[in-house]
């Protein structure tokens, strides 16, 4: 049998007093792309730290790659891209190049310094992302969607089996997100290149997916595509705790995280 | 001041630990100013201000001290005084720029109170607190020289880290690189420097070396390499310039090369606005 990328099982998490997560089991196998789907401070982005090791959970276990996340040897085999507005300052100096080879600064590893052969990946990454006509520019002279898909090349750049991405179209507007959604798209589809994709935009993102999470404190549904599609509103309104629908996405549902 | 050069012991140890400094300073400047952390530089010069009035002091009343070096007790306060801002840091999660006005107190406050334990140093003290071209001993140089070796070797083996860790700290520690030894390896070496310049620039001047080359560069330079080398050559012009003129009118060379510095950001600027580089006008908006 294939390793699983990724094994949650039973993981809870408190805030304090406050419970964000309760026994939240996941797998992720490889190839498949994840939709990570649930309303403001349903614990998204908590569960995406988690899954970073950059939080650890009050109970349960987290696995990736087959080992437990505490002695994960291969931390470049995930790919992580944050929401764009947060991730850095707009005036640093610094290019389109030099940031996606920072991708590799771990899997090169301590006391190395970049060799040809990196440079070469990072030019390949960007040019995965349709953006190596841009190498030498500033990354702050971009747009936002540019800049967007700099970052995932940075992910790229390392070569990993699963993107890790936090609703990465906030600040992106809807031309650019579109075509940005359907690069995704290519990437999981001819490069196998598993994607957990963290948005509240239920629409577009499950018809992307080939699986469904829905999480609220708890984890409401995860499985594929289909059965989800089968779900009804009903259902999907009473876990988000207000009235959703799913093909037509309402107007008041745009907020960000 | 050539031929003087050629002459006098005290300005050859002056004129080439100014040019050492020139390189240092701006350099490990470029990962502190992108980090937005352009004042941990005056606070930890404010504590080897502490440390050198301590040393003066104590030189008066210990006989060991009278021997020793001041240079010596001010690096070694702000060492002491950047391990302290790191931990503070950690202790004000949510205001992490409040660590740096604590330690910066800290450092002026002890320094009033040796000086004036000490009632004042006269000369002695201005040197230290706007640098002296007379004062730096071959002792000093060697200190100088001993540490850019260390601050070389330290960037060249730890460059890539350095530059994932500024440009986005959270994506660095996902990626699980281990920042926080690198980060304190960095700040020590930072307080060193700044505590190993304070002879030539002067305490209250040393952090205009670190920032003022490195705010000029990042107008202009379009890469981190390219901010780097830009840094490197705007403090050594600011720091020869400096040290000419410091010598011929008779100035202490903190304030002329910190002015040749602002000199150089005030060009950069100008000629960046003639040339329609400057900052972004919205449309329609009148200069």
């Amino acid at each position: 049998m294939q390793e699983s990328l990724v094994n949650l099982t039973d993981v809870t998490f408190n805030y304090g007093n406050s419970t964000v997560l309760k026994d939240i089991t996941l797998t992720v196998q490889p190839g498949e792309f994840w939709a990570l789907i649930g309303p403001n401070g349903s614990g998204k982005s908590t569960l995406i730290k988690i899954l970073l090791g950059l939080l650890k959970p009050d109970t349960g276990s987290v696995e990736l790659f087959g080992e437990p996340i505490s002695s994960v040897s291969h931390k470049e085999r995930i790919g992580y891209v944050s929401q764009k507005s947060n991730s850095f300052n707009s005036g640093f100096p610094a290019t389109v190049l030099e940031v996606v080879r920072s991708g590799l600064t771990k899997k090169t590893g301590l006391f190395k310094r970049f060799s040809k052969e990196d440079t070469e990946a990072a030019m390949n990454a960007l040019l995965e992302v349709g953006m190596e006509k841009f190498a030498d520019r500033n990354i702050g002279e971009l747009s936002g969607g540019q800049q967007q898909r700099v970052f995932i090349s940075r992910a790229l750049a390392a070569k990993p089996d699963l993107l890790i991405m936090d609703e990465p179209t906030v600040g992106v507007d809807q031309q650019n997100s579109a075509s940005f959604y359907s690069m995704l798209e290519k990437l999981n589809r001819d490069n196998g290149i598993a994607i957990i994709l963290v948005s509240h935009e239920i629409d577009l993102v499950t018809d992307l997916a080939s699986h469904v999470a829905c999480l609220n404190l708890t984890m409401h549904f995860h499985g594929g595509r289909r059965d989800f599609a089968k779900l009804n509103d009903k259902d999907l309104s009473r876990w988000y705790g207000h009235s959703v629908r799913l093909i037509h996405q309402e107007e008041g549902d745009s907020s960000n995280d | 001041m050539i031929d003087a050069l050629f002459t006098y012991e005290f300005l050859q140890n002056a004129f080439f630990s100014g040019l050492i400094i020139g390189v240092i300073a701006p350099m490990l400047g470029l990962f502190i100013v992108v980090r937005r952390l352009a004042l941990i530089a005056d606070a930890l010069s404010h504590v080897s201000l502490a440390g050198i009035a301590g040393s003066l002091y104590l030189s008066q009343q210990v006989l060991f001290f009278a021997g020793l070096n001041p240079i010596y007790l001010g690096m070694a306060a702000a060492v002491g005084g950047s391990l302290l801002i790191e931990r503070l840091r950690r202790v004000y999660r949510n205001f992490e720029e409040l660590a740096i006005p604590i330690i910066l107190s800290a450092g002026i406050g002890f320094g009033a109170i040796f000086i004036s334990l000490a009632k004042g140093f006269g000369a002695d003290l201005v040197g230290y607190l706007f640098g002296s071209v007379s004062a730096v001993s071959r002792q000093d140089l060697l200190v100088v020289a001993v540490l850019a070796i260390a601050v070389f070797v330290f960037i060249y083996l730890f460059y890539k880290e350095l530059f994932t860790l500024s440009f986005d700290a959270d994506y660095s520690t996902a990626s699980g690189i281990k920042g926080r030894w690198i980060q304190m390896l960095f700040m020590v070496l930072t307080a060193l420097v700044i505590g190993a310049s304070m002879r030539i620039v002067g305490i209250l001047l040393v952090s205009s070396l670190m920032t003022l080359p490195v705010a000029a560069a990042i107008q202009v330079a379009k890469s981190f390499k390219s901010a780097m080398l830009l840094s490197i050559l705007f403090g050594e012009v600011s720091v020869i310039a400096g040290l000419f003129a410091a010598y011929h009118l008779d100035i202490a060379p903190g304030g002329t090369i910190v002015v040749t510095a602002i000199i150089i950001l005030l060009f950069v600027l100008i000629g960046k606005w003639l040339t329609g580089k400057g900052t972004v006008r919205r449309k329609g908006e009148v200069l």
